[in-house]
């Protein structure tokens, strides 16, 4: 297995763009971190959605709390929730009743883009019906292709797996499908010769 | 499926991929081993060439090449499979495409291996012998609730080789059902439902090569009677089939145990001949990887073999070895090859003797 990085731009890499305002009956905005920042500027510049928003917001693993600020912003509907597992039954249940005219925003971390992007995939949206944009840490979702456990927010690079312990170093290879990285055994030909870790993912 | 008497037909070799490590090539199946190389040198092409039959006797004499290891070869699919059920996922809208599969399997085996296998068709009532596996079923085409396994998976357990099935849509293929027992160190649970440059991306060099793009535009255009086949190639330590990521921990060290003395007998040539066939009712591409692996002890006995495989891999990139796998033995394995390498020139093609 290769440490080999690909080229400038990852072939597998979802690219990000910026929560514009879009036409539609009813704007449901998943955000963590300092995506709040980007829900504050989407709804001040088209305060015509406030009225048919529903805002679900997730302080940042790095400790960034915005819920007081987006609490503020007068959406229709406003749901402080501590992590992404604790919100996903209420995401899922909001996109699986969605309408002809339902928009969808993510914006914050890619692991939390990638679970939005994942479970609209799931109720049977297009890939590319998600308006999205990358704001704060820049840690990743990691599945260790060994045991196939995710780890959340990862900043260093090699880490150890919190399934199963085992010395992963991320590959540059994405999934949709799994919101993803890949993480592999990097000692697994010399078991216990561990590079140092650097903090790639900041 | 039984597979308790399977080797009644002495062609089979009864041997393991994984333990003891018992599979060997017989001097038949050397000579006839597909050398992946028609040149000294080695570089990325997409080399894609119609899939037609060839020279009586070689793995392109029949359409699907069953070979003295197939009978082996399915025990140790099925051994994988118990062990880790996520390397044969089929997404739910691929079930069409299993059927075509199924379809061109049992005709071509049947056509090509009368002596193997049978398949009678009374309308949609199929009558399936594979009598080297023990089995004789019936069902209805296209009634799942008549196999015992879904069709893809049901006919993957009876075909050498791995098989991925990509749907064609958005003008991308999309890799969203897999059997996948014997590869080089790629993930099925990982990549299933990627698109081809997705699935693509860790490999080095080739992207800005434009390799994939051009592979991607031909591939679109894959017309279903004209199949195309070109070969891929790595090196693994013993004849392990299953070099997964997800056992990379348990092979991985077996690269660190090679000396010069167990060299020629534990370093193999891994060759994939891989195919791609567009198939007619559900216009996926069926993509069948089939591995054959050769000692470097067996490859040497053909003069050209040695001499050529010396000079590919003496001018191979680094960048390509550590992506292959085998950056940290290249030193031992050029001493090696060097030993039959009297700088010869060599025919062109892979033929031995040509």
């Amino acid at each position: 297995m290769s440490q080999t990085q690909a080229d400038d731009v990852m072939k597998s890499r979802p690219l990000y763009g910026r929560l514009v305002p879009k036409q539609g009956s009813y704007h449901f905005i998943v955000a963590d971190g300092e995506g709040g920042e980007a829900v504050a500027s989407l709804l001040n510049a088209a305060p015509d959605m406030k009225p048919r928003a529903h805002i679900i917001y997730i302080p940042g693993a790095n400790g960034t709390d915005l819920t007081g600020m987006v609490s503020g912003l007068g959406a229709r509907v406003f749901h402080p929730a501590p992590s992404y597992a604790s919100a996903s039954q209420r995401i899922n249940k909001v996109l699986g009743d969605a309408h002809m005219g339902l928009q969808l925003y993510a914006a914050g971390t890619e692991g939390l883009i990638g679970q939005v992007q994942r479970d609209a995939m799931a109720a049977g949206l297009p890939h590319d019906a998600l308006t999205t944009e990358q704001r704060g840490s820049l840690a990743r979702r990691v599945q260790c292709v060994h045991c196939k456990g995710i780890t959340e927010n990862v900043t260093l690079d090699p880490f150890v797996c919190a399934h199963c312990g085992l010395n992963l170093f991320v590959r540059d290879h994405y999934s949709r499908r799994l919101a993803a990285f890949q993480g592999v055994c990097i000692d697994a030909e010399d078991p216990g010769e561990v590079p140092p870790s650097e903090e790639r993912f900041k | 499926m039984s597979l308790d008497a399977p080797f009644k037909d002495p062609f089979f070799r009864d041997e393991s991929f994984f333990g003891d490590y018992s599979y060997r090539n017989s001097p038949h199946a050397v000579k006839r081993f597909p050398f992946p190389f028609p040149e000294d040198d080695y570089m990325y092409s997409v080399n894609m060439e119609p899939h037609v039959k060839g020279r009586p006797g070689s793995v392109f004499e029949h359409y699907f090449d069953v070979d003295e290891h197939y009978v082996s070869e399915m025990r140790d699919r099925a051994r994988v499979l118990e062990q880790d059920p996520l390397r044969c996922q089929s997404l739910p809208h691929m079930t069409l495409a299993g059927w075509d599969l199924l379809e061109l399997i049992m005709e071509k085996f049947a056509e090509d291996y009368p002596h193997w296998f049978s398949l009678t068709k009374d309308g949609n009532r199929w009558h399936w012998i594979n009598r080297p596996l023990g089995i004789d079923q019936k069902f209805t085409f296209l009634d799942e609730s008549t196999l015992p396994y879904g069709p893809f998976e049901y006919i993957t357990r009876q075909a050498q080789g791995d098989f991925t099935l990509q749907d064609q849509r958005e003008d991308n293929l999309w890799i969203e059902a897999g059997m996948v027992t014997s590869q080089a160190d790629w993930s099925l649970d990982f990549d299933i439902g990627m698109n081809f440059h997705e699935w693509h991306a860790p490999v080095p060099l080739a992207h800005q090569m434009g390799i994939f793009d051009r592979a991607l535009k031909f591939l679109l255009a894959l017309q279903y009677g004209a199949p195309v086949r070109r070969f891929n190639w790595t090196m693994t330590v013993d004849p392990l089939l299953d070099t997964s990521p997800e056992n990379y921990p348990k092979w991985g060290p077996s690269k660190t145990t090679m000396t010069p003395e167990t060299i020629g007998q534990r370093q193999h040539l891994r060759v994939e001949l891989q195919t791609l066939i567009r198939l007619p009712r559900s216009n996926a591409i069926c993509f069948p990887i089939r591995c054959y692996l050769i000692s470097l002890d067996d490859l040497v006995t053909q003069p050209k073999w040695a001499r050529r495989f010396h000079r590919v891999i003496r001018g191979l990139p680094d960048e390509l070895a550590t992506y292959k796998g085998f950056i940290r033995n290249k030193p031992m394995i050029l001493e090696y090859l060097a030993r039959f390498d009297d700088g010869a020139p060599t025919s062109p093609g892979w033929w031995p003797e040509d």
